[in-house]
């Protein structure tokens, strides 16, 4: 029994090709399964990135002929397996300076693979039915004096400003302290449990203040109004426990695993040109969160639509 | 009763204080007498004293950042977790390799083989539904990753359980060292390990193979433990009589022997294997659990329920054909003589590499496109009427949301503010008088350094916010449970019509859930009870059902012939006499209701459970792994107070 275990161990050895182990280097045990070559995209949990990704895929599969897994998983591990090499790509990041620094500029496990094309925005906002019953309500100088309007069993006798997954950035708590809002953050814990109880809300046109973010398909189906925060200025969230001002429109990234953009080939140099808008973005999101698509068949009616602006990616 | 001696002095005390139980109290109260003053002169608060509290942040960030600054060059990471991880990968990739080279009329005929030799014909024509379902359900690729992906993490769970069931059966002393770390594996929430392993092994499959084995070792552990400790003593004394070796005693006798245990084991790793399928996908598994969770991010019930029903399906077809197994070995061995047998294997091996051939030549290995079954679509109708129905304006009643509401204000909220309200030392001393009265001093040590663990670690109030849903949680599950236990214990109809829900509702993901959760009861507290509700029920119902039913039926008999109404005889005979099955459902409720607070944190339950979710999602191992050790230390506190001395002193015999 011993000698087998040896044996079984030695074969082992010769597998993974003697000596040093390399964890920067392994795939998905699913990836290239039929001799195909293949790449691994991340998807985090939005619907945006949903519609990359699957727009993405589709271009890869059928133009390119790759075979592409996708992974969901939250930003910041995200990078952390894109730096291991176990997914190829990020699609759509909102900004990580830490994470940016550890992996591009030191590591240099990680490069920049040019924006999306699409500017992100994260703030606050109230449904558009309540801003017109009360159009003072969008200035946060005035939430004060509403916040009996949105007070919940969960907001202690506060108005409940909600936010959402615990993987997004936020600095709401601080934002509600340091301006002295008569508000308590209730966090919703994931954007599914956030999107449910928005829908609720507007089915019954409730009031309700919420950290949301565009773009975002569900501006489409609950249409809402951004209140109005102190403004954004350079460095003004520098200490995250001072923050007081709105957050900043961020220009998304695109970040590949280095190794992949030196030697992926086609798909590669594909996904550095992937560019496109937000119009085109909350389309497919549509598709796919409204409509209940699967994610390759909105991306299919997309691209048929499309055609001219996915042929400068391939060229 | 407790048959365990106390270490307390027997003191002569006269008349009502004889008994044991006065006996405990009044030493505590002299304990508390002395302790008390003392500690509150010195940090007179509420709440748990900084003074005392231990800050992990800078420690746990340090390791962190020191792990991924070295995981790509230092030797442990290039020797040692590299290899681990490399094997898992291969072997994965091996076992998913050939199921898609069996093609899918290949497994659904080898499935179907292995539990007609198993369990009979009908199970086997259930498990070729079964994957034929999942395929209907256009779910054939991810079932084949996630089924590979459990062959192997199952292997490996049944492997490192052995190891460990053998040393803690075999010694003594290994076993009183083995138990506490068990326990903790049991009590850990999954959550609070995936961000360590996802460190060390990086997001994907090598480190949702092992924390799934670090979460379905134990049970196979425990059970080989005791079927080694069980092992007929005279059987063993005969062997050795005849001059055998330890070895050959082991080998021969009593593994053997414990054949039924083991059978078992594999069973119960089977099914936390399973469980973790989902959980898993959150460090990216892949699978069907990686399409439940893509699912929950487009807000869409009828795709996740349908990756969800192929893990209930394979979770049913197997604990049954386990089951089935473990049941037959009690039978002796099966019937027919060697060469029959052989004859057996040959035949239907051929068979099945005919079917397998066929299939590839009829319509290749993939399953087919046009053969699929969307039930996204008429689901999510379901579900949206359900919720816009019943969410609100429901006349007399109220809508769900106001239940919700009320729950929140008039039970969740007077909870958690007496709890948070109660001096720290007090609740210290209720939980040792709890747990002193039901157990022995060492439990009720354990239990009181258990919470006093969570103070240290500075999250006391969370903690307490945490223990007020999840009070409420068990209250509301035992008054479901136990009402909906008698109703099966009573009838059989009802016992056969709750089956397949109690089924349903157990293996079922949790996140499958979670949407119309919150679409019912809105963000909160009330739905992350809700939740916890729903999962800890099936077992709270079958262990009453089967407590009220195994009640001696001659008891039962005396007491109608002495004209005891049904109410009468369940309240004084049935009731007491299953009193050992109760005490086991609240203990059951609570360690489930624990397992699943973290899925609370995802509905908007706050505290621990959010602390956990968010240190995976952010990276930030400091907040994640701290409070899941103090999730940890509420489900040991929790379980030492629930769990009867009897249950303890069988377990170790």
């Amino acid at each position: 029994m011993r000698v087998r275990g040896i044996a079984a161990l030695s074969a082992l050895f010769l597998l993974t090709g003697c000596g040093a182990a390399d964890m920067t280097k392994q795939a998905s045990p699913f990836a290239n399964a039929g001799g195909t070559r293949s790449v691994t995209l991340s998807v985090q949990s939005w619907v945006g990135a949903q519609a990359n990704v699957a727009v993405a895929q589709y271009l890869l599969e059928h133009e390119l002929g790759y075979r592409v897994d996708t992974v969901q998983v939250d930003e910041v591990p995200a990078w952390d397996a894109l730096s291991q090499g176990r997914v190829d790509a990020i699609l759509e990041d909102w900004g990580h300076p830490e994470q940016q620094k550890r992996y591009v500029d030191d590591k240099k496990t990680i490069t920049d693979g040019g924006g999306l094309g699409v500017t992100g925005h994260i703030g606050w906002y109230v449904p558009t039915y309540l801003a017109e019953q009360h159009p003072d309500i969008t200035d946060w100088k005035n939430l004060n004096k509403y916040a009996s309007l949105f007070r919940t069993p969960e907001s202690g006798g506060k108005g409940q400003l909600m936010d959402g997954s615990p993987s997004y950035v936020t600095n709401d708590k601080a934002l509600v302290k340091n301006l002295k809002l008569d508000y308590q953050v209730v966090f919703a814990g994931s954007e599914a449990a956030q999107i449910t109880q928005m829908k609720q809300f507007a089915k019954e046109k409730k009031p309700f203040l919420t950290y949301w973010y565009a773009p975002q398909w569900l501006f489409e189906k609950v249409p809402m109004t951004e209140v109005k925060l102190p403004a954004y200025k350079e460095g003004c969230d520098a200490d995250p426990a001072e923050v007081a001002c709105a957050y900043p429109h961020t220009p998304l990234e695109k970040y590949l695993n280095a190794d992949f953009a030196r030697s992926g080939g086609k798909a590669a140099a594909f996904l550095k040109k992937f560019k496109w808008t937000t119009e085109d973005q909350n389309e497919v999101s549509l598709l796919i969160a409204d409509q209940k698509l699967a994610p390759e068949e909105a991306a299919r009616k997309w691209v048929a639509r499309h055609e001219s602006t996915w042929k400068a990616w391939l060229s | 009763m407790a048959t365990l001696t106390t270490s307390a002095p027997r003191l002569a005390v006269p008349g009502v204080l004889r008994s044991r139980a006065a006996h405990k109290l009044l030493l505590l109260a002299l304990a508390a007498a002395v302790l008390v003053p003392l500690a509150n002169a010195r940090w007179a608060s509420g709440s748990w004293p900084d003074a005392l509290t231990v800050d992990l942040t800078a420690p746990l960030t340090r390791v962190s950042d020191w792990i991924i600054d070295n995981r790509d060059s230092h030797p442990l990471f290039l020797y040692f977790f590299g290899y681990v991880s490399n094997a898992v990968v291969l072997s994965v990739r091996a076992v998913y390799l050939v199921l898609l080279g069996i093609g899918w009329a290949g497994v659904a005929a080898l499935g179907a083989l292995i539990a007609w030799r198993v369990a009979g014909v009908r199970l086997a024509l259930g498990s070729a539904a079964a994957f034929l379902a999942c395929g209907l359900l256009g779910m054939w690729v991810p079932t084949m990753q996630t089924l590979a992906l459990m062959v192997v993490a199952v292997l490996a769970s049944v492997a490192v359980g052995l190891l460990l069931g053998l040393a803690a059966g075999l010694s003594d002393r290994l076993d009183r060292a083995l138990r506490p770390v068990l326990d903790t594996m049991q009590v850990l929430p999954a959550f609070a390990y995936l961000l360590p392993v996802v460190l060390v092994f990086g997001i994907g499959v090598p480190a949702a193979v092992l924390a799934t084995v670090v979460y379905a070792a134990p049970p196979m552990a425990r059970l080989t433990s005791l079927g080694l400790r069980g092992a007929d003593k005279e059987v063993l004394e005969a062997v050795e009589s005849l001059g055998a070796t330890a070895r050959q005693r082991l080998l021969t006798a009593r593994i053997p022997l414990a054949r039924r245990e083991l059978l078992l084991g594999l069973n119960q790793a089977i099914m936390m294997a399973l469980s973790m399928a989902v959980i898993a996908s959150v460090i990216g598994g892949g699978g069907l659990g990686d399409r439940v969770y893509q699912a929950l991010a487009s807000v869409d019930v009828g795709a996740a329920l349908a990756a969800g029903i192929p893990i209930v399906l394979l979770a049913v077809v197997l604990d049954r054909v386990t089951g089935a197994a473990g049941a037959r070995g009690d039978a002796g061995t099966p019937t027919g003589a060697g060469r029959a047998r052989r004859a057996y294997a040959l035949g239907s091996l051929g068979a099945l590499a005919v079917v397998a051939v066929a299939g590839r030549l009829a319509g290749g290995l993939d399953w087919p496109d046009g053969w699929t079954l969307n039930i996204a679509e008429p689901v999510n109708k379901a579900v949206d009427w359900m919720t816009a129905h019943l969410y609100s304006g429901v006349p007399v009643i109220g809508g769900t949301a106001d239940w919700a509401g009320h729950f929140t204000t008039w039970v969740l909220d007077p909870v958690r503010g007496g709890l948070q309200w109660l001096p720290w030392w007090s609740l210290l001393l209720i939980v040792a008088a709890l747990a002193w009265l039901i157990g022995t001093w060492r439990t009720a040590l354990t239990a009181v350094l258990a919470l006093a663990a969570i103070g240290v670690l500075g999250l006391w109030k969370p903690s307490l916010d945490t223990l007020s849903q999840v009070l409420a949680a068990v209250a509301v599950t035992l008054v479901l449970g136990v009402l909906t236990g008698i109703a099966a214990a009573r009838s059989d109809r009802v016992e056969r019509a709750l089956r397949p829900v109690l089924d349903v509702f157990q293996t079922m993901p949790q996140f499958v859930y979670l949407i119309p959760v919150v679409a019912l009861f809105g963000v909160g507290r009330a739905p992350a009870v809700a939740a916890a509700v729903v999962y800890a029920l099936p077992a709270v119902v079958r262990i009453t059902a089967q407590g009220l039913r195994q009640v001696d039926p001659a008891a039962l008999e005396s007491a109608r012939s002495l004209g005891a109404t049904p109410w009468q005889q369940l309240r004084q005979v049935q009731l007491p006499l299953a009193r050992r099955s109760l005490l086991l459902a609240v203990n059951q409720g609570v360690v489930l209701v624990l397992a699943v607070v973290i899925i609370g944190g995802l509905v908007g339950g706050g505290a621990l459970g959010y602390d956990v979710v968010y240190g995976l999602a952010q990276g930030d191992l400091a907040t994640g792994l701290v409070a899941g050790a103090a999730i940890v230390c509420l489900g040991l506190m929790l379980d030492r107070v629930t769990q009867p001395t009897e249950r303890r002193a069988k377990k170790g015999a």
